[in-house]
């Protein structure tokens, strides 16, 4: 991602606290997959409103995958804050986690500095999805 | 009635890969039941055993969620798009 997009999603995530803040990820697919490369982030609306669970709202997400549609991407991953735990899937994140393709962002508030990481979550199994910003 | 399904990514593979789909039906029960005629390996996806919207689904009739309609019972007019959306959660 580009750190313009960084920037976006940690605002984000700060303008939502204390409450869990979330967005999308959209970007080129090529042969079926992402290609790894960020094309738009949606910041959306939590629709929960709550600082330990997370729900996109369903009309940001209808206006996401239409807008990364028009420029011929789709949602390629979903990213949300954990206000007081780490940046590693929780095991309702694991649990909820709708697509094997998507890479999953968790932007830990724990601490002073903000903490960014991505996983794949596949048949209930966490691997790293490394996140490069530049 | 003649609508354009649009489907989210995991239910692509069941439809030979296609992003949108076209289905009848006078009501989102309808086209529901008609796609799965047509791609059974959507089957469990969309319905739930009691016949209710799946609860891991959103589904919007153009800019309209039907849950705010008459869910199923909701009626499409031809032309309409209906877009099939995951929950999107976590915690």
């Amino acid at each position: 991602m580009t750190h313009a997009q960084y920037d976006t999603v940690l605002a984000h995530c700060f303008d939502g606290f204390p409450a869990e803040a979330c967005g999308l990820l959209a970007g080129p697919f090529a042969a079926g997959a992402p290609t790894g490369e960020v094309g738009q982030v949606y910041p959306c609306r939590n629709a929960d409103g709550s600082a330990r669970t997370y729900t996109v709202d369903s009309k940001d997400l209808l206006a996401a995958m239409r807008d990364a549609d028009g420029q011929g991407h789709d949602i390629i991953g979903v990213w949300h804050s954990h206000t007081h735990t780490d940046a590693y899937p929780s095991a309702t994140d694991v649990r909820q986690a709708v697509d094997p393709a998507w890479c999953y962002v968790i932007v830990s508030l724990k601490s002073g500095e903000p903490v960014l990481r991505g996983y794949f979550i596949r048949d209930g199994l966490v691997s790293e999805c490394a996140v490069a910003v530049g | 009635m003649a609508v354009e399904v649009r489907l989210p990514t995991l239910l692509r593979a069941h439809a030979d890969g296609a992003a949108t789909v076209s289905a009848e039906g006078a009501t989102v029960g309808e086209v529901f039941a008609d796609l799965v005629a047509r791609y059974p390996g959507m089957a469990g996806n969309l319905v739930d055993d009691q016949g209710g919207l799946h609860k891991f689904v959103n589904v919007y009739r153009n800019d309209d969620d039907i849950r705010y309609l008459e869910q199923l019972d909701t009626k499409v007019s031809d032309g309409d798009e209906l877009s099939i959306l995951p929950a999107v959660a976590g915690g």
